[in-house]
């Protein structure tokens, strides 16, 4: 219980500080009789053994390394606190999801890609854009030049999106879309397209990212100040709550602050904090918790050290269940359950040797399945070089379903559970979490930090001291920092050819020169005045102006007149 | 590093005693990937040199106009969106319209080797990759400098 003057994350702190076990009288004895001894009689490998979080480890755990409670803050599969999974049976029930990141050059070519993935096996489509389309910039502004198709698919309008899903039926897969800053307008066209096929909107599942604190955090793709993205995506949170129930409006992302150079334990404290803030965003707007916390999902990275991550994603789902219930009232099970995506590191692979990630994304694949996930992309070995070749995506694809169907790895739930390593491991970096939910708290909330930059300085300093461990030698990285090869081979990789820019460009503006110019600006009027009122939803306003064909940039670029553009504090 | 002595003709120049290496680091596209160059901005800052940093989404224009207000030694491009060959081309080339040929010009990103001739073509010289030791950057860069310095100092 909270005390007077100490908010919640205290009394969690507190709550953790007097469970812990006081002393480890097995492991120092242990250590004085047969480590020491033997240390001084054979050697040993004189260096540090520590984590991305910067928690040092020990030689071995024991049983006293865990906390008096133990065992009421483990609970089984598919029960409170869910540390040892969401579902009663996992993978038994469920394989997790086989979502291969996808998306290049023009829409028919990634429409063929999505194709291909789906004819080998793949369960759930999962859409990349490219830069312009992520910043809201169509196909033709001069800003777009070189970069139509480059990082993905290109979306400059409607009729995009329905070559993308041209001969894919969407009551039968769902779809995940990388999307954020013009995430409403993206689930506008998947909406409209939804519409066009006949299929009711209840009927149609999928994702869109639309976490835009991490885009400040880390991913750095905006068009507006932080508030004005708050706000859109507050209106597709309440839209889809009330008319599209399988949507998940936010994917509460820890992928892309990891890949930023934070440590597994800040992607844990920072991807919580925002979901937390989401959630007070629902309530605030009139909500119930129990209404749309069941529809946020999250979405994690996989790095390489395998132990670290797994504690990681146990904590997660502990920390959020707790939280949950105890601070937010959510009384809901389903409200409780973090469930997320995986993706390994694009960090962790090497331009050198690149063969050598196919092992480096089999082990961060495992300790996703181990962590629990619902969901899982693993990376191609190319991917250091450019976007990854078909045939380098079917290897990708075929580890996981080597993982899933030949190593028995997620036959039984939970088997590191009761690992006392994994255990203590899981119990720290949910200490370091309820630690950095306390800062943000004093620092005025998630959205002041980042707003101050503080988030962003955390995680460059991390990302700076990793690179000088590198450089020092203290981590290695194989074929980088140690068995180096001077005379590499190169490899092939996916060209991405200028013609991708040449036929969007004509496309669209072929697009512009047919479709009824006065529908456009009265929809793109009608969506401007539901934005100045801040108590509209802009969400229909946005359907009908995208179902005329006003591009992505159009529709922007209403927002950009009302809300300004935005500029990122000073980090470096 | 930076304040290193260049042996020229048997005669030492202490290039960048008085005034050390001045260098301006971009991201011209449309690329949010900046984990690389906010670490470069503190291992050249580390190594003494004076770092600007043109944040993100700055038009090719806007970089020239700064290199040239601020009077840097290098500019130092990076991106990971595959748009290199089209967006280096572009400083590259309002540096030629305009004539500056005191200003090192140096790449840096997802680059695949086939393109790195090309860059050195039009004088965007490393090009390196994720992964590379900071220690072959900064030799790069200061290198390329030292040419840059000694152009200034000729006028």
């Amino acid at each position: 219980m909270e005390k007077r003057g100490e908010n919640y994350w205290n009394s969690k702190l507190r709550e953790i500080q007097n469970n812990k076990p006081e002393k480890n009288s097995a492991y120092d004895e242990w250590k004085a009789r047969t480590l020491e001894p033997w240390n001084k009689n054979t050697g040993y490998i004189p260096r540090e053994f520590t984590n991305s979080s910067s928690i040092d480890l020990k030689e071995v755990y024991t049983e006293e390394d865990l906390p008096q409670n133990h065992e009421n803050q483990l609970g089984m599969p598919g029960e409170y606190p869910y540390t040892r999974g969401v579902y009663p049976n996992m993978y038994r029930g469920r394989q997790w999801t086989m979502r291969m990141f996808s998306g290049f050059g023009t829409p028919s070519d990634t429409n063929r890609r999505l194709k291909y993935l789906i004819e080998h096996g793949e369960s759930g489509l999962s859409i990349a854009f490219d830069m312009p389309t992520l910043y809201g910039f169509d196909a033709d502004n001069p800003r777009s030049d070189g970069e139509i198709g480059r990082c993905g698919v290109n979306v400059s309008s409607l009729q995009d999106m329905e070559e993308i899903l041209d001969g894919i039926d969407l009551a039968k897969v769902s779809t995940s879309m990388t999307i954020n800053a013009p995430a409403a307008v993206l689930t506008a066209m998947y909406i409209a397209v939804a519409k066009k096929k006949n299929i009711p909107l209840d009927r149609i599942a999928g994702t869109v990212q639309a976490d835009i604190l991490k885009e400040y955090i880390a991913q750095k793709e905006w068009i507006y100040p932080p508030e004005a993205h708050i706000r859109l995506i507050r209106d597709m949170m309440v839209y889809c709550t009330e008319n599209v129930p399988k949507w998940n409006y936010i994917s509460i992302s820890g992928y892309h602050i990891r890949e930023a150079g934070s440590s597994a334990a800040q992607e844990l404290a920072f991807t919580l904090a925002d979901g937390f803030y989401y959630v007070e965003m629902g309530i605030k707007s009139g909500l119930k918790v129990d209404d749309f916390a069941p529809r946020l999902s999250f979405f994690y990275n996989s790095s390489i050290n395998f132990f670290e991550e797994i504690a990681k994603m146990r904590a997660a789902r502990r920390i959020w269940a707790t939280v949950l219930r105890e601070k937010y009232g959510a009384k809901n099970e389903r409200s409780l359950l973090l469930r997320f995506h995986t993706q390994t590191s694009g960090y962790t692979l090497t331009w050198q040797q690149p063969l050598n990630n196919i092992i480096r994304t089999t082990v961060e694949a495992m300790a996703a399945i181990l962590g629990g996930t619902q969901s899982l992309h693993t990376n191609s070995y190319d991917e250091a070089w450019a976007l990854p070749s078909e045939e380098a995506v079917k290897i990708a694809l075929r580890t996981q379903q080597i993982l899933a169907d030949e190593t028995g790895i997620p036959d039984v739930i939970d088997p590191l559970g009761g690992s006392y390593y994994v255990e203590w491991l899981t119990d720290r970096m949910e200490e370091e979490a309820y630690r950095y939910f306390d800062t943000i708290e004093k620092l005025g909330g998630i959205l002041e930090s980042v707003k101050k930059g503080f988030i962003q300085k955390e995680i460059a300093g991390t990302s700076y001291r990793r690179q000088m461990r590198l450089e020092q030698g203290k981590e290695i990285m194989v074929g980088v920092n140690r068995y180096v090869e001077k005379n590499e081979k190169p490899i092939s990789t996916l060209k991405i050819s200028l013609k991708a820019q040449t036929d969007q460009v004509s496309k669209l503006k072929r697009l512009k020169e047919s479709r009824d110019s006065e529908k456009v600006s009265k929809a793109l009027r009608d969506l401007e005045n539901a934005l100045r009122n801040p108590e509209e939803n802009s969400m229909p306003y946005i359907i009908r102006a995208v179902e005329a064909y006003a591009t992505l940039e159009e529709i922007s670029n209403v927002g950009r007149n009302i809300f300004g553009e935005w500029k990122e504090p000073v980090i470096v | 590093m930076s304040g290193g002595i260049y042996l020229e003709n048997g005669k030492s120049q202490l290039l960048f005693k008085d005034k050390p290496i001045k260098i301006l680091l971009a991201k011209p596209g449309i690329d949010g990937h900046d984990r690389g160059i906010l670490v470069l901005a503190k291992a050249f800052r580390d190594a003494g040199m004076e770092v600007l940093y043109a944040g993100l989404l700055p038009t090719p224009e806007s970089v020239v106009e700064t290199a040239v207000n601020e009077d840097v030694d290098v500019v130092a491009l990076s991106l990971l969106n595959g748009a290199h060959l089209t967006v280096f081309r572009k400083v590259a080339d309002i540096m030629r319209s305009k004539g500056i040929d005191d200003i090192a010009l140096v790449g840096g990103g997802t680059i695949p080797d086939e393109d790195k001739p090309k860059l050195e073509e039009i004088g965007v010289t490393g090009n390196y990759g994720p992964g590379t030791p900071l220690s072959v950057i900064i030799e790069h860069v200061t290198t390329r400098a030292a040419e840059a310095r000694k152009r200034k100092l000729s006028r």
